[in-house]
C-alpha cells in the first residue's frame, strides 16, 4: 500500500484552476521530487495534503485511510509533517521551545497537571526536554537551544524547520524548498542531512525544490506540475530529457529557428 | 536539579508569606486604614483581571474586549448568592459559582468565535458585555440600575491574597506547560502551530475560558469587598481599563501586569485630588510611556527571570552537562 495516494485532486481558487486532477503516489521510503515552474501550483497541492486549504474535488490517502477534508491538526497527527517556502517559525520563542511545541500531541497529561504542575506533568516535561534536545543534536542545534529562533542565520531556520517538523514524529515530511536562498555548500549539507533522516526515521519525504542539482542527485522519482497539471513523472534521467518538461522551463522551441 | 528548583519555590513561598505578613500585621495594628486597604483591594482585582486578560491576549494573542462583562458576571452571581446565604461558606460558594458561570458564557461566545482566524472575538466579547450589562440593567433580581446595596463583606486582606496569588500561580503554571506552549504558539504563527499537530480552537477555547474564570472571581472579590453594585460600573472603560494594564505592562508578561496594576493604581489614586485634571494627567502619562516603551514595561520578560537568573544558570549548566553526554551516545 502506498503511504501518500491522491486521486483527482482538484482545486480552484474562484476562476483560477490551481491544481487539476492531481493523482500522485508516494511509497514507503521513497523520496520524490515535485518540480514545475513558479506558480505551478506546488505549494497550492501542499497546501491540499495538509488541510491548510480544502480541496474542490478528488481524494486524498493517507496509508490507505482518507484524509481530505481534515482539520490541519488532525492530518498531522495521522502522520503528514511539513515545512514551508516562507519560513514559519514561532519566532520570538527558543529554538528548544519551537521543538517541544512540535511534541504537543504526545503529551497526554491534562489541564489539572498544567495548573499544578504535579508529577505527571515533571515527568512528562522531562521526557520531552529529552527527546527534544535529541532532536536538535542531530541538526546541531543543541548548542543554540535558548536562543529566539528569529536571531538563528537563514539556514539554520531552514533547518529547525525540518526538525519541528520531525518532531511531530511523521511517516511523511513534505519539504517546501529547504534550499532556498542557501549557498551550495550548505545546500551540499542539507542533502546529506535529508539522506540521513530518511534512513534514521524510516521517512517517506516529498520535496518542492528548485536546485536542480540536489532533486535530480537525490530524488528517486519526480513529479513535474505545470499549470496546476503533472505533466510528467519519472526517473530523474526521464524528467531530464523529456520534452514537455524542457518546454514547460524554457518555453517551446520554435521550429527552423 | 530538582532541590535547585524546590529551593527556587521555596524562595519565592518565603517572600510571598514575609509580604502577606507585613500587610496583615499592619492592618491589626492599625496603620492600614479604610482608605489604604481599599487601594490594595483594587490592586489585587486588578492584578486578578490583568493576568487573566494577558493569558487571552498577551499570550493566546487573541484580541478581547469584553473582560469587564466576565468580571459583572461573577460579580452579580457572588452577590446574589451572599445576599441570601450571609455567611463565609455562603461566600465560597458564591466566588465559585461566580467564576463558573463567567466561564459558561466565556464557552459559549469562544466557541463559534475562536473558529475563526481574526479579530471577531472583539467584537463578540464586545457585544457580550455591552448584552450583560443590559441584562444587569433590566433584570428584577439585579435590581436594575439601583444596583444590589449592603452586599455582606467578607473579603478581607487574606482573601485577597489567596486569589490574587492563586490566580498568578495556576496561570504561569498553565503558560509553563503543554497547553500553555499550545497557546503560545497560536499567537506566535498559526497556520504552523495547526500543521505541528495543536488543536487551535481547543487551544483557544480554554484559554479563554480560563481568563473569563479568574475574571470572574475578581468580579466575586469586587462584590464582596466594595458591597455595592450596579451595572455602570463593568462598562466598556472597564474592559479598557484592564487592557491599559496588560499593555501597559507588557503583552506576555505576568509580572508586567502585577506591576503595571500596582503602579496605574497607585498614580489615579495620587491623582484623586486633582479630580478634573487627573483623567488628563493619566491619559498623558501612559501616551508618554507607550512612546518610550512600546513593548510595554516588562517587554514579553518576567521578573522572576531576572531575579533568580544565578539559580537558572546553574540549573541550565547542569542540563547543558547532562543533554552533552545524552547527544554523545546517541
Amino acid at each position: 500500500m502506498p503511504v501518500l495516494k491522491t486521486e483527482g485532486l482538484t482545486k480552484v481558487f474562484g476562476g483560477l484552476t490551481a491544481v487539476l486532477k492531481c493523482n500522485i503516489e508516494i511509497n514507503r521510503g521513497e523520496l520524490i521530487g515535485l518540480i514545475g515552474p513558479n506558480g505551478a501550483g506546488k505549494t497550492t497541492l501542499f497546501n491540499l495534503l495538509t488541510g491548510i486549504t480544502l480541496p474542490t474535488s478528488g481524494t486524498v490517502e493517507l496509508e490507505g485511510k482518507k484524509i481530505q477534508g481534515l482539520r490541519p491538526h488532525v492530518i498531522c497527527k495521522n502522520g503528514i509533517a511539513r515545512t514551508f517556502q516562507n519560513i514559519r517559525l514561532f519566532k520570538d520563542l527558543t529554538v528548544l521551545d519551537n521543538v517541544k511545541i512540535a511534541m504537543n500531541q504526545h503529551v497526554k497529561y491534562g489541564l489539572h497537571s498544567a495548573f499544578f504542575h504535579n508529577r505527571a506533568y515533571r515527568r512528562t516535561e522531562a521526557e520531552i526536554i529529552e527527546k527534544a534536545g535529541d532532536l536538535l543534536n542531530i541538526f546541531n542545534l543543541y548548542e543554540k537551544r535558548d536562543e529566539l529562533a528569529k536571531n538563528l542565520p537563514y539556514g539554520e531556520q531552514r533547518q529547525l524547520e525540518i526538525a519541528r517538523a520531525l518532531a511531530t514524529d511523521p511517516i511523511l515530511l513534505l519539504l517546501d524548498e529547504p534550499a532556498a536562498g542557501m549557498n551550495p555548500v550548505e545546500t551540499a549539507e542539507l542533502t546529506e542531512l535529508i539522506t540521513k533522516i530518511r534512513r534514521d526515521y524510516d521517512l517517506s519525504i516529498l520535496l518542492i525544490e528548485h536546485d536542480m542539482s540536489l532533486v535530480m542527485s537525490i530524488c528517486e522519482r519526480i513529479y513535474v506540475l505545470d499549470y496546476g497539471v503533472v505533466i510528467a513523472e519519472g526517473i530523474p534521467e526521464e524528467i531530464k530529457s523529456n520534452k514537455r518538461v524542457i518546454e514547460a522551463y524554457l518555453g517551446e522551441e520554435v521550429e527552423n529557428a | 536539579m530538582r532541590k535547585l528548583i524546590k529551593n527556587r519555590n521555596v524562595r519565592i513561598a518565603l517572600i510571598l508569606l514575609a509580604v502577606f505578613a507585613v500587610v496583615q500585621i499592619l492592618d491589626t495594628v492599625g496603620f492600614i486604614d479604610g482608605y489604604i486597604m481599599g487601594i490594595i483591594a483594587r490592586v489585587c482585582i486588578n492584578i486578578i483581571l490583568a493576568v487573566s486578560l494577558n493569558l487571552i491576549t498577551g499570550f493566546t494573542g487573541q484580541f478581547s474586549l469584553g473582560h469587564a462583562g466576565f468580571m459583572s458576571i461573577g460579580a452579580y452571581t457572588c452577590a446574589i448568592i451572599t445576599l441570601r446565604y450571609p455567611t463565609v461558606l455562603g461566600f465560597i460558594i458564591g466566588v465559585i459559582m461566580g467564576a463558573l458561570c463567567a466561564a459558561i458564557i466565556g464557552v459559549l461566545v469562544g466557541l463559534p468565535t475562536l473558529r475563526l482566524r481574526g479579530d471577531y472575538l472583539a467584537i463578540a466579547t464586545l457585544g457580550m458585555a455591552e448584552i450583560i450589562r443590559i441584562l444587569f440593567l433590566n433584570m428584577e433580581i439585579t435590581n436594575g440600575a439601583a444596583g444590589l446595596i449592603g452586599i455582606p463583606q467578607f473579603v478581607n486582606w487574606a482573601w485577597l491574597f489567596f486569589f490574587t496569588v492563586g490566580t498568578i500561580i495556576i496561570i504561569t503554571n498553565f503558560i509553563n506547560s503543554a497547553h500553555g506552549r499550545a497557546s503560545i504558539s497560536i499567537r506566535e504563527d498559526e497556520i504552523a502551530a495547526e500543521s505541528m499537530g495543536i488543536h487551535t480552537t481547543r487551544s483557544k477555547v480554554t484559554a479563554f475560558t480560563i481568563g473569563a474564570f479568574f475574571a470572574g472571581i475578581a468580579g466575586a472579590l469586587y462584590a464582596s469587598y466594595f458591597f455595592f453594585l450596579k451595572p455602570e460600573l463593568f462598562g466598556f472603560a472597564k474592559s479598557i481599563d484592564v487592557l491599559v494594564i496588560v499593555v501597559f505592562g507588557g503583552l506576555g508578561s505576568i509580572s508586567g501586569s502585577v506591576v503595571a496594576a500596582v503602579l496605574l493604581e497607585l498614580i489615579s489614586s495620587m491623582l484623586q485630588s486633582l479630580v478634573a485634571l487627573r483623567m488628563i494627567i493619566y491619559a498623558v502619562l501612559l501616551v508618554v510611556i507607550m512612546i518610550f516603551r512600546p513593548q510595554g514595561l516588562m517587554g514579553s520578560k518576567e521578573i522572576s527571570g531576572i531575579m533568580f537568573k544565578g539559580v537558572r544558570e546553574r540549573v541550565q549548566s547542569k542540563v547543558r552537562s547532562v543533554g552533552k553526554g545524552k547527544g554523545g551516545e546517541a
